[in-house]
């Protein structure tokens, strides 16, 4: 069955919840979740699948959500920035996902921008290999460019989250 | 993007039902399509979203009968298999540094043997370059450093993908289904370098779906080697990509494959050389003299003419792993 081009009502469920929105099927998951649901942490940058600073978790997997449509999420499990802090009860300071505890510990970040893409990219990989090597953590993060270069800090963050799980 | 419709069906019938009509597009992970829609390249007026079909999606390797591997699979997962990774090791080594985690999470084996191609006249939406309907290639006297340095015709676009080459140096085959039936064909086949009429570097048919890609199991026993130079570390396309593959008996090579990536427009191969290795110990000489041949039709560009060299040293290389 066809549905749209105009906008029709999509069921999701972001960070756990179950959401209803209502959008036409051109529209991305990215700009949904910014634009419909105001979670501003995933960031639109190239817009093209380039530069990693959407990435969000989709069914376990780290996927850029500029380049997903929010109508192939139906059915399926979305996690952003925004829900990390929600599962981190008792581990970490002020409600702090470990990943997140573990950038500011390495201070993997300057500007700040690109972040929320790294921390998704590596909470993806710490739940496959939960005690990645310097490479297991430069591949997962291949796809999240930072301008300001943090690389070396970012790696570590995710080595030493790594590490502190154990 | 434009506006368009969108179908999720179950059934493959359903899919290639919805894709007759009007100007539909088949979606997989989207990571090369949407591409094109945001940059106006492609106007679907709707996708037909094949991901949840059912039975297309997954490997086997029934023993004696070869590899199959349904052309939804996402990459990642031939990527990360560790079965998989005995069976046909070359599959992971060309994958590992194509892309990114995240386009190969999302990205089908099936959508990255129909990619197109990364030439940027051809993506810039304002060019209306030769492969888009126009009069002239212009990456012949523009900006062509990324560009074709042997077999190219009316276009100088370069083959891309990087599994592509390792497939077929296996052998590889795709079975396919459209509203004329269904059909096999040698994987090689697939591509063609756009010339005259054909407009476009694959020879699907309209409506047509590649639904499996079959490996023979008599090239499974082949070692194979996938070498790939780009121009940083990661996340990028290939400059040159070689797959050299061949069975070692006793010392000596039989049924060699050398297949190349992002030297033409089409997945490289110069039958010649390879027929010229049979029985060869695969020594430097031997190596060395294989890739000579191999290139000696090259005509680069202006800008290009590193890819000769480059592409010269990664045969040799290639051809020199599989007896080390």
């Amino acid at each position: 069955m066809l549905r749209g081009p105009g906008a029709i009502d999509l069921g999701l469920t972001v960070n756990g919840e179950a959401v209803r929105v209502h959008v036409p099927p051109r529209r991305t998951l990215l700009d949904t979740l910014r634009q419909s649901l105001g979670l501003t942490g995933s960031k639109r940058v190239c817009d093209e699948g380039t530069c990693g600073a959407c990435t969000v978790i989709v069914d376990d997997r780290p996927v850029y959500a500029c380049m997903t449509l929010a109508i192939a999420c139906e059915g399926k499990h979305v996690e952003t920035i925004e829900g990390l802090t929600k599962d981190a009860s008792g581990e970490g300071e002020r409600g702090l996902h470990p990943v997140q505890r573990a950038f500011i510990d390495a201070d993997a970040f300057q500007c700040g921008f690109c972040t929320p893409g790294q921390i998704m990219s590596i909470v993806a990989l710490l739940r496959a290999t939960p005690s990645p090597t310097e490479d297991d953590v430069r591949r997962a993060v291949a796809g999240n460019l930072c301008r300001c270069g943090a690389y070396p800090n970012i790696v570590a963050a995710g080595v030493n989250a790594g590490r502190r799980k154990k | 993007m434009n506006a368009f419709s969108y179908a999720r069906p179950r059934a493959l019938a359903d899919a290639l039902r919805m894709l007759r009509t009007g100007a539909a597009s088949a979606l997989a992970g989207g990571t090369d399509l949407l591409g094109l829609m945001k940059d106006g390249l492609a106007r679907p007026d709707a996708l037909v979203d094949l991901t949840g079909i059912e039975g297309l999606r997954g490997w086997s390797h029934a023993r004696g009968k070869g590899l199959r591997i349904g052309a939804l699979t996402p990459l990642v997962e031939l990527e990360t298999d560790e079965t998989l990774a005995k069976t046909m090791p070359i599959l992971r080594d060309s994958l590992r540094d194509a892309a990114t985690l995240q386009l190969r999470t999302m990205g089908t084996v099936g959508g990255n043997l129909l990619q197109r191609n990364r030439c940027w006249y051809f993506r810039d939406e304002g060019t209306v370059c030769w492969l888009k309907g126009g009069t002239r290639c212009f990456a012949v006297d523009g900006e062509n450093r990324y560009h074709a340095i042997i077999g190219a015709r009316e276009c100088a676009m370069v083959s891309p993908s990087d599994l592509v080459p390792a497939l077929i140096a296996y052998d590889a085959e795709i079975s396919l289904t459209g509203s004329r039936g269904e059909r096999r064909m040698k994987l090689a086949d697939l591509f063609v370098a756009p010339h005259g009429s054909q407009r476009r570097e694959h020879t699907l048919r309209p409506a047509e779906l590649i639904v499996e890609v079959r490996v023979p199991e008599a090239a499974l026993a082949r070692k194979g080697t996938y070498l790939k130079a780009m121009d940083r570390k990661a996340w990028s396309f290939a400059l040159v990509s070689v797959a050299a593959a061949a069975r070692i008996d006793r010392g000596v090579a039989r049924d060699v494959r050398i297949v190349m990536g992002g030297v033409a427009p089409v997945p490289w191969r110069v039958l010649a050389a390879e027929k010229g290795l049979e029985g060869s110990a695969l020594d430097d000489a031997a190596c060395t003299d294989a890739a000579e041949r191999i290139l000696s039709g090259a005509t680069p560009l202006r800008d290009n003419g590193y890819k000769v060299t480059l592409a010269r040293e990664l045969v040799r290389r290639a051809l020199r792993s599989l007896v080390s």
